[in-house]
């Protein structure tokens, strides 16, 4: 006679019944006693470690520490090659970080839901703004009424130019003398007005009192490198496993590490549709996740791996103290599904 | 003709009569020190809902310039990581145990998407902190967003949206989730262990 092992349904089947011995249990002192630990757990972790506030960067704080980089990273909205001016939907109708798996274009077919100009909102309109400067208002004039061929070879003489400037920390940046058109001014005027703290509120300004919207001054600021370095230095960047980390020392959302792992694997790391890809393969693992009760295979790993003899192991000790395990059925014959004696 | 209201608590009681709802007795197999998990997750969420629950009261900012605020945020962060931690050794013990077994793969199902809502219910709780680590979550987060279009609609860049998905919409989901987990689990009861007929078989030789 040869054993057998029970199938799912059967063993489904008999997980439905169960008539042997109950104990006395307080399931409500269960869950209070639960969440005071829990509460005093969370008490001692915060008066021992408390927990992470590193101030925001700003657009001043940026312009002032990091003038050059500011005004490298303006220059590039204006002539319009930045990643925010080159991004694509939900931004603009360009094409530069959208994404799609096979022909399912969701980032294009979704269109653009939040605009952002870049060389407008971010340059042209808060030089505007600027009141009092009637010269500076004829160089932003002057640079929208010259031709595209024009523009550009002002943007990018003055871009190469900015390879030798020189600057303080909070001062104006110093390039050589070249043509650079109404360029030089205009980045002077911004720098000056990012650095007085205006350039934060003008890229908050809509037709609305009250604010919460903050999408136009971070995808400024992400252009530069003021988030990027701090990121950097706090351990945060992709290849760091950063979505799983937190400024300083402290625990992030570990929960996140498959999410970051599959940045870390080739061919998904080093694809153009990066987070397309780990999104649907998240996506797909998510699905397999929730429908582990019906996936052959994944289900009966609990039973060839029978860690369960170990969550159980004082119900089968007991029952093998009082009653000889069952002998298994024969093949061919139904599983007779009895619990051990003790259990009845 | 039953009314309405008679109709819902006669299904109500059949389904989960109070001895099942709130019983006073346990199957004698229950003695491990994982079946804890449960609760200590309810726990957690208890003082995720408290702690969170001051903040929203007093505003946004206020646990940046007051030090009873920070207290209160880092109590929120902890239990927050405790949280996720008594929820994933919770589920891997029910894993082990196939307790999706007797008709009781929706307790498995509502577990998996509580935990699947929960991850998006912490991001954007991390995403409203108004500090350096919010903005570059936001701004690298966004790009995951985007590729999907999902950028088009869950802007991750716009802090209003956020804290109201943070303290109001996900929180619901997720209270919702682990109301109608315990729900089945009262009516299905905790899942029996495998029996010993199985049991024996998968035992090494004497």
């Amino acid at each position: 006679m040869r054993r057998r092992r029970l199938t799912n349904g059967e063993l489904d089947e008999a997980a439905k019944h169960y008539d042997g011995p109950y104990r006395p249990y307080d399931i409500v002192k269960e869950v209070c006693v639960a969440t005071g630990v829990v509460m005093l757990v969370a008490v001692i972790l915060t008066i021992l470690f408390s927990s992470p506030d590193l101030p925001p960067s700003t657009i001043a704080s940026w312009s002032r520490t990091m003038p050059i980089d500011f005004v490298t990273t303006a220059v590039t909205e204006l002539d319009g090659t930045s990643e925010t001016a080159t991004y694509g939907p939900p931004y603009n109708h360009e094409s530069g970080s959208v994404q799609h798996i096979w022909f399912i274009n969701l980032q294009k077919w979704l269109g653009v839901s939040h605009p952002i100009n870049a060389p407008y909102d971010f340059v042209i309109q808060p030089l505007r703004m600027i009141p009092d400067q009637p010269t500076l208002q004829r160089e932003v004039s002057a640079y929208r009424r010259a031709s595209a061929k024009t523009q550009n070879a002002w943007t990018a003489a003055y871009t190469n130019a900015l390879a030798k400037a020189s600057a303080r920390t909070d001062g104006p940046v110093a390039v050589p003398p070249g043509n650079y058109g109404p360029v030089a001014p205009m980045m002077s005027a911004l720098l000056a007005l990012a650095q007085s703290g205006g350039l934060d509120g003008d890229l908050l300004t809509s037709a609305q009192f009250y604010q919460t919207d903050f999408t136009k001054p971070l995808m400024f600021l992400e252009d530069g490198n003021a988030l990027n370095d701090r990121a950097t230095y706090q351990h945060l960047q992709g290849e760091q496993w950063g979505m799983m980390n937190e400024t300083g020392s402290y625990p992030g959302q570990v929960w996140l590490w498959l999410y970051t792992f599959w940045y870390q694997v080739s061919p998904v790391s080093t694809s153009a549709n990066v987070d397309a890809l780990v999104m649907a393969i998240m996506g797909v693992l998510s699905v397999g996740f929730i429908l582990v009760p019906f996936l052959p295979g994944i289900r009966s790993i609990p039973r060839r791996i029978p860690l369960y003899r170990v969550i159980w192991r004082d119900w089968y000790a007991g029952a093998g103290r009082t009653s000889p395990p069952p002998d298994p059925p024969p093949v061919g014959k139904p599983a007779p599904l009895r619990e051990p004696a003790a259990a009845r | 003709m039953s009314s309405w209201t008679a109709k819902l608590r006669e299904a109500g009681v059949s389904a989960l009569p109070p001895e099942k709802l709130l019983p006073d007795s346990q199957p004698a197999y229950m003695t491990s020190a994982i079946y804890l998990f449960g609760a200590l997750t309810i726990g957690a969420l208890v003082t995720i809902i408290a702690s969170g629950s001051i903040l929203a009261l007093k505003g946004p900012t206020w646990w940046h310039v007051q030090s009873i605020g920070h207290f209160f945020n880092s109590i929120h962060l902890w239990s927050v990581e405790l949280f996720f931690f008594f929820m994933v050794v919770h589920l891997w013990g029910k894993f082990w145990m196939a307790a999706w077994r007797g008709g009781r793969a929706r307790v498995w199902m509502t577990g998996a998407v509580t935990f699947l809502v929960a991850v998006p219910c912490a991001f954007t709780g991390y995403i409203s902190q108004q500090n350096f680590d919010s903005q570059w979550i936001a701004t690298q987060g966004k790009d995951g967003m985007n590729s999907l279009g999902v950028g088009s609609f869950f802007n991750v860049l716009n802090f209003g949206q956020m804290y109201s998905y943070h303290i109001l919409l996900l929180p619901l989901v997720v209270v919702g989730l682990v109301s109608l987990h315990v729900l089945l689990v009262r009516r299905h009861g905790i899942v029996p262990p495998l029996p010993f007929s199985d049991a024996a078989t998968a035992a090494p030789k004497p």
